[in-house]
């Protein structure tokens, strides 16, 4: 069971994501970041401090827009991951293929430096 | 100790498995982060085999054994009567392709393969049965 939240900050939009994502709950994440690309926003920021559990359902969709975001422009950075869901992403090597970083103060900074 | 848990093959029905994991593990010491893996592994396997074993029909039923008894090694077995689903017999695909392919799955036979000591399958009248093992610090 997974709620989406999203809210907008200096041009960046935030989408918090509360709760456990696995295969039957992984679309609501993928038609959230769907839905801000398809608004325009070129700056991604998932909200990661109230994910409880993912499994490679959910990996699998923050995987999947890695190279339409290179080339749209659009910068995503994943923020506020607690240490059991980190794991999950350096079990796979995931940790380099994403942004990654501990709170929203640098993710926004990362954000604003990549997307200049 | 052993640990049995039954439940059809709805993907509404993976938290249930989760949770079961999660309280037989309790009181076996095995450290957080450990029963964090563990949950994950089962959780791919399970969802492995309820998509492609069962087409998700909530009729059809996923059995679950935990031993526990081993000292620090835990057996894990899925038993059930579908299509024989050997991860064995899949390519771990690298992670390169799946980016390239922008593919949403494959990430998870390369969670279990990571995080169990082994994975076999074999049949015992007449059911599927895949073992996972894995010992624990």
């Amino acid at each position: 069971m997974v709620h989406i939240k999203r809210l907008q900050e200096e041009g960046a939009d935030i989408i918090a994501v509360i709760g456990e994502i696995d295969a039957s709950s992984s679309i609501e994440l993928d038609l959230a970041i769907a839905k801000s690309v398809g608004e325009g926003f070129r700056k991604i920021l998932v909200d990661c401090s109230a994910l409880e559990y993912i499994s490679s359902a959910g990996l699998g969709v923050f995987m999947s827009y890695i190279e339409e975001f290179k080339d749209k422009n659009v910068t995503m950075v994943l923020f506020g991951m607690k240490e059991k869901v980190m794991n999950t992403f350096t079990i796979l090597g995931l940790a380099d293929l994403l942004h990654i970083r501990n709170d929203r103060q640098e993710a926004k900074q990362l954000a604003n430096e990549l997307s200049v | 100790m052993n640990y049995q848990y039954s439940i059809g093959c709805s993907l509404t029905n993976l938290k249930g498995i989760r949770d079961f994991i999660r309280t037989s593990l309790k009181g076996h010491g095995v450290p957080e982060v450990e029963v964090s893996a563990i949950v994950l592994a089962l959780d791919e396997m399970c969802s492995n085999l309820m998509i492609h074993a069962h087409h998700c029909n909530p009729d059809h039923l996923l059995e679950l054994h935990i031993e526990a008894d081993n000292g620090r090694t835990f057996v894990f077995e899925i038993i059930d009567d579908g299509e024989l689903f050997d991860i064995n017999s899949f390519q771990t695909p690298g992670l390169d392709n799946l980016v390239h392919e922008k593919r949403k799955g494959g990430l998870g036979i390369r969670l279990v393969k990571s995080i169990m000591d082994s994975v076999e399958y074999f049949n015992k009248n007449g059911k599927n049965i895949c073992r996972l093992t894995k010992t624990v610090q």
